[in-house]
């Protein structure tokens, strides 16, 4: 039993990760109509800028939880002012055909510097050892991986269904051209709301670092995994992305302990499933 | 939305006649390579993946379809042949046929799931559907996990011809390449390819209309996933292995930027694309990672200020069709 809450401890973890990544995915796709391919790259740099914070300005751990998203979103904010801005009324193909072009740029730069091996990244002091719950021990680390992500998500969602900027977001992305003439700057809107769902990515990739060592490609392979995470629950809602992210980090956790095997494909498989029962997605909104 | 591919001219005889003397003169530069001296080899694998661009194009170009895992019929069809031809001692073009079935199969199942969405989610599925088969090829037993089948016999196609004569296997490779070509176009020029346009400029109209718009997607998908396996079981012959790199993503990616730099919805566009990333792959091979980083540059230009690609631009230049 020992190993199997365990291994849905990992799931939970992974789920938090496919929760805040697949939320900022959502988030930039209400608003701008992109699929943002780039977003395992940023989470990948969110996670190189802890590193550099730590080991060459020597900025501790919880600095970087709020500086790495910071820099990270003007980085995005800057991609979006200088490039995907111009995509607006083409093709969403096109979307992804551009950000799929930076997350090689990316990639392949922090490669060429960094090889393709992990860097470690401590944990920080205060979030060392762990704690036994009786059932099983429970690294304080991990647990608070999954506690502060679902913080963050909570949060995301209350910004955009509950306050008024999320209202005048929500209004922009049903019709821009309205709210425009209501005298809201949309466009800037736009590049906020870019530089949020990117911030979410480099939070994700902070989160990370002491976990999974901070690698160049380690959001490659994980975006895809968050794109078949997407097709299952759909962009139309923030809390069903959020909920669908966390559900299939489980469902992965138990695939591991149960038929370790599959546990690779699992999520892939569940998205042709449901792809056969139920082609709009969970929550139900056809693209 | 703007249609991916606009100012598409109307087929007209003028445009046949410039489209057939084009492929006249591809056709007649491919035939002469092995008299220039041109290394062969860069020319057999360019021309496999010219084919897979154009079979990926089918589907983009003129359904509107944009798949992001066309490596996962690459890279079936080239493991199935692979294994056809080493561990079952087949004769080849038993091993081609074996593998382009292989992808047909594959291309009927997969079609079926991803056509149910449409726009970008099309384009995340059938890149999680390719990914889903790395992981199931990086651990089933034949195809040898990390590294690959290799030393793959090439044998005597109908018993005739050695394959094993560079000079030979070129023409068998572009023998493969015109008739794939061919098809293709045919296949873009016939009712059904209309249909097909159709319901990529206007898909609710092309259902208003009659037509069952899903059988028509799928009937395309499965054209271009199996032609693009036909590509894979050939490129088994040039290449002598059948690995891992032709299922990854990367691959996918790679066919896409072909298809984008020498123009999407062009006929002969995805050539021109493959030769030169296959060239440039082949020059700057010395550098490692950057070459990500000047495909990456690529797409952000190409996207940016190039959507028609070069075939594209050069036939808007000409006003022809090309």
């Amino acid at each position: 039993m020992q190993a199997l809450y365990a291994q849905l401890l990992v799931g939970l973890i992974n789920g938090s990760f496919y929760a805040l990544l697949s939320l900022g995915l959502a988030v930039i796709f209400g608003m701008l109509n992109i699929i943002n391919f780039a977003h395992g790259a940023l989470y990948m740099m969110g996670a190189f800028c802890a590193y550099f914070l730590l080991n060459i300005a020597g900025i501790n751990y919880w600095w970087a939880l709020i500086i790495a998203p910071i820099v990270v979103g003007i980085f995005g904010m800057i991609l979006e002012r200088t490039m995907l801005q111009w995509l607006s009324g083409l093709d969403h193909v096109y979307g992804l055909l551009l950000t799929f072009g930076i997350a090689l740029i990316i990639q392949g730069v922090f490669q060429n510097y960094f090889g393709s091996s992990g860097l470690p990244y401590q944990i920080p002091d205060a979030l060392r050892g762990g704690m036994n719950l009786g059932f099983m021990f429970l690294p304080v680390y991990r647990g608070w991986v999954v506690v502060f992500s679902l913080v963050i998500c909570v949060a995301t969602w209350f910004l955009i269904e509950k306050t008024q900027l999320g209202a005048y977001l929500r209004a922009a992305t049903e019709n821009p051209t309205l709210v425009r003439a209501f005298g809201i700057n949309v466009p800037r809107m736009i590049t906020l709301t870019y530089g949020l769902g990117v911030g979410l990515a480099a939070l994700a990739g902070v989160l990370s670092a002491p976990i999974n060592q901070v690698r160049p490609l380690m959001g490659a392979d994980l975006i895809i995994v968050v794109f078949a995470v997407v097709v299952i629950g759909g962009m139309g809602s923030i809390m069903g992305s959020v909920i669908t992210g966390f559900a299939l980090g489980v469902i992965e956790g138990l695939t591991k302990y149960f038929y370790p095997e599959a546990s690779n494909t699992v999520v892939f498989v569940l998205m042709v499933l449901v792809l056969l029962v139920k082609p709009t997605g969970l929550t139900g909104r056809a693209a | 939305m703007s249609a991916l591919t606009d100012d598409t001219l109307p087929v007209t005889p003028r445009a046949m006649r410039d489209e057939m003397v084009a492929f006249a003169l591809m056709a007649v530069l491919l035939a002469v390579v092995p008299l220039t001296g041109i290394y062969p080899f860069f020319v057999m694998q360019a021309l496999c993946f010219a084919l897979l661009a154009c079979a990926f194009n089918l589907l983009v170009g003129y359904g509107g379809l944009l798949s992001f895992g066309h490596a996962m019929f690459l890279g079936t069809a080239g493991y199935v042949s692979a294994h056809a031809l080493k561990v079952w001692a087949l004769p080849p073009e038993l091993g081609i046929i074996i593998g382009t079935a292989a992808s047909f199969g594959l291309a009927i199942i997969t079609g079926y799931v991803s056509i149910r969405r449409q726009g970008i989610y099309f384009s995340m599925i059938t890149l999680a559907l390719s990914q889903l088969l790395y992981f199931i090829y990086l651990q089933a037993p034949f195809t040898h996990g990390e590294d690959g089948i290799q030393g793959i016999p090439q044998g005597h196609l109908f018993g005739l011809f050695d394959l094993s004569k560079p000079t030979v296997l070129y023409y068998v490779v572009l023998a493969g390449f015109l008739g794939g070509f061919l098809l293709i176009y045919r296949t873009i020029n016939s009712p059904f390819g209309e249909v097909l346009k159709s319901i990529r400029e206007n898909e609710p109209r092309a259902i208003s209309l009659g037509y069952k718009t899903d059988q028509y997607k799928l009937l395309a998908f499965i054209l271009s996933g199996t032609l693009a396996g036909f590509a894979g079981s050939l490129k088994v012959f040039v290449a002598q292995n059948a690995s891992l790199t032709d299922v990854h993503w990367s691959m996918s990616g790679e066919i896409v930027l072909m298809t984008l730099v020498g123009g999407l919805g062009t006929i002969f566009g995805p050539v021109v694309g493959a030769f030169i990333i296959i060239a440039m792959q082949q020059y700057l091979a010395g550098y490692g990672q950057w070459v990500t980083v000047i495909q990456g540059v690529i797409f952000v230009a190409c996207v940016l200020t190039f959507r028609r690609g070069i075939i594209g631009e050069l036939a808007r230049l000409l006003r022809r069709s090309l």
